[in-house]
């Protein structure tokens, strides 16, 4: 029966080196995850037992003190969260909305001047003015840097995500489709939101993961633009909170007796667990995320 | 945003493909061929829905990019707030190249470009490659349920910010508390070692944690590109008494070839864009790192927020953006070369 077997697997590699590249992967696979796993062990650990052992992947002594100040006083933390929450559905759906706008036009074989818009975006990625007029464009001619909106605005249009929605609507939508609802006297708008947006929600599911994991993990229009501690995302506040953990306190309504707090704060932990409420959605919605990336970047190496 | 850099490569490749099949089937059709436009404003009325829906993202590639892109003419100008923006940057006083002269004068400007190029091209050659012998790995293990579950959790990490990588390193490195002083050191009877002081270390620190971000979605790039060969080849291949080694070699290799070259020349012609995140906030700007850590682009977010300085913020913003410009048209031109398709433009 094993020779049996050993003949119909002929056409792969040898159990020994399928062995060896299964403890290669193994290993690779602990590297990818064990720092994820020691901060999560950080945020349940005692203040006392960190300052005694240091950090542990198994928690010397474990304490639900640092989610417990979460629930309790983290209002600095829990507004920061909300913008987050905010900014991520807000600029997802405004950005899916450009996109899929612009990427349609030029996916439809019968419009003369798609080559010309297709380029027009395409040229900024060739070539920027680099982060200084970028810096002033956004204080000076269109002032919105000391609201929310900075963390949305600058984002609704990506080069990159228009191109793989294009693909997708070329891949899936037969131009027969558009000209029968031409014929049956449908405008453009109607046939695209009724026809095309429907037919493409593949499409759509992808392009919107990936705006969601830009806006949710982005750190660097906070940096560069917001100065006000409550206009602060959950990335941005988790930098401030590493630099020194005094600034979560900066906007809490405690801040009388600041001292005293900031001796009791079980600071330790606490950042850790900043950290682990922020990838919280990331990891819930990560079967989604991966189903969609793949399928994004496979959308080319399969059919192309 | 530098990852997605490669996911929009391919499918831009493909979308080229898959335009210019189209073409074939529209210029076949003799309908399309006997009406002739006249003009834009004569497509613009007849298409009008079409335009309008292409007019929010113009609006916003004017406002994000195009605006900026004059605004390169601040790095030749002393700037000063004068009213608006247009009239600040045509009012503010002419320098020529002084900001340019202060820039390079400075001990930072070689510095940053040879860190930028050195760090680059070390992710170039890894990330060609690990990922593709990892791919190459994957396919092949005997289970394919392990493979999914591998593919999983190596890909986990290109979903973490850049933040949160900052707090891993810190809860490995940091000099009381860290993982690694305390936990692996320390039992080895060897002194903690202040990591956040001492350059020495960051290239490799850096290197392990750009390696730790992206190789999952690197292998899993390259994984789509090697389940799209065609099982034929390899099943000819085996009747032929080839081993499964030797179907690596002479189909899978061969079949990457080419987006192994492109990738790497689309990187090449980003040379000079540094990942920010990762140079910034992994070694938390620590001062006494900068030797090891400076890249153009944490210099130019340095010199704009903390210390103020427009002039040299512009001019190392330009330089990089002039001579970021010149690599990528130079790598496409290569790349023309070697694959006409696969060009960028």
């Amino acid at each position: 029966m094993l020779r049996a077997k050993r003949v119909r697997k002929q056409n792969e590699i040898s159990a020994v080196s399928n062995v060896i590249f299964n403890i290669l992967f193994i290993i690779i696979s602990v590297t990818c995850i064990a720092p994820v796993v020691l901060v999560l062990s950080i945020s349940v650990s005692s203040e006392e037992s960190i300052r005694e052992y240091g950090y542990q992947f198994i928690p010397k002594a474990f304490s639900g003190e640092a989610y417990n100040y979460l629930m309790r006083a983290g209002d600095a933390i829990w507004r920061a969260y909300g913008i987050s929450i905010f900014v991520t559905l807000v600029g997802t759906l405004l950005s899916l909305f450009v996109i899929t706008m612009y990427a349609y036009p030029l996916s439809r074989s019968s419009f003369k001047y798609r080559n010309k818009f297709a380029f027009f975006a395409f040229f900024t990625m060739i070539f920027g003015g680099g982060l200084v007029p970028w810096y002033i464009v956004y204080t000076q001619l269109i002032p919105i840097r000391k609201s929310v909106w900075i963390m949305i605005v600058p984002y609704l249009m990506n080069t990159w995500y228009m191109m793989i929605m294009r693909t997708f609507y070329k891949t899936t939508i037969p131009e027969s489709i558009i000209e029968s609802a031409r014929i049956d006297g449908a405008g453009e708008f109607r046939t695209f939101f009724t026809i095309v947006l429907p037919l493409c929600k593949a499409g759509l599911a992808t392009v919107g993961l990936f705006c969601t994991l830009g806006y949710w993990n982005d750190f660097y229009l906070a940096m560069v633009f917001v100065n006000d501690s409550k206009n602060y995302n959950i990335q941005y506040l988790m930098y401030q909170t590493l630099v020194a953990v005094q600034n979560l306190l900066n906007n809490s309504n405690q801040i009388s007796n600041m001292t005293e707090i900031l001796a009791n704060l079980p600071s330790e932990s606490l950042r850790m667990a900043i950290a682990v409420i922020s990838i919280g959605p990331i990891v819930l919605a990560y079967p989604f995320f991966q189903k969609y990336f793949v399928k994004g970047l496979t959308v080319g190496a399969v059919k192309g | 945003m530098a990852g997605d850099f490669y996911a929009a490569m391919m499918t831009v490749i493909f979308a080229k493909r898959c335009d210019n099949q189209m073409d074939v089937v529209v210029s076949t059709n003799p309908a399309a061929k006997k009406k002739k436009q006249p003009g834009f404003f004569h497509e613009v009325r007849k298409n009008w829905a079409l335009f309008v829906m292409l007019l929010p993202g113009v609006i916003m590639l004017i406002i994000n990019n195009y605006i900026p892109m004059f605004g390169v003419v601040i790095a030749f100008k002393k700037y000063r707030f004068h009213g608006n923006f247009f009239s600040s940057v045509i009012k503010s006083e002419w320098v020529g190249f002084r900001n340019f002269e202060f820039f390079i004068k400075t001990p930072y400007a070689w510095q940053m470009t040879r860190n930028t190029i050195l760090y680059n091209l070390t992710f170039i050659i890894l990330d060609l490659i690990i990922p593709v012998a990892f791919a190459i790995i994957l396919s092949e293990l005997r289970n394919k349920r392990m493979s999914k579950v591998y593919q999983s959790v190596v890909f986990l990490p290109y979903f973490l910010s850049w933040i949160v990588v900052s707090y891993l390193a810190h809860s490995l490195l940091n000099m009381q508390n860290g993982f690694i002083n305390n936990s692996v050191l320390k039992p080895l009877g060897i002194a903690a070692v202040d990591w956040y002081k001492e350059p020495k270390y960051w290239p490799f620190i850096l290197v392990f944690f750009h390696l730790w971000k992206y190789t999952g979605y690197n292998i899993v790039v390259y994984l789509a590109a090697i389940t799209g060969i065609d099982p034929e080849y390899y099943e000819a291949a085996s009747m032929d008494g080839a081993s499964r080694w030797q179907q690596i070699r002479h189909i899978t290799i061969p079949m990457l070839q080419n987006l192994m070259i492109i990738m790497s020349l689309l990187a090449v012609g980003r040379i000079f864009n540094a990942d920010f995140g990762l140079f910034y906030n992994v070694p938390r700007n620590a001062g006494s790192l900068q030797p090891a850590t400076q890249v153009i682009d944490t210099y130019v977010y340095t010199a704009l927020r903390n210390t103020n300085d427009l002039g040299m913020a512009s001019a190392a913003g330009t330089y990089q953006a002039v001579v970021g410009c010149i690599t990528v048209f130079t790598a496409n031109l290569i790349v023309r070369k070697i694959d006409k398709e696969s060009a960028l433009f």
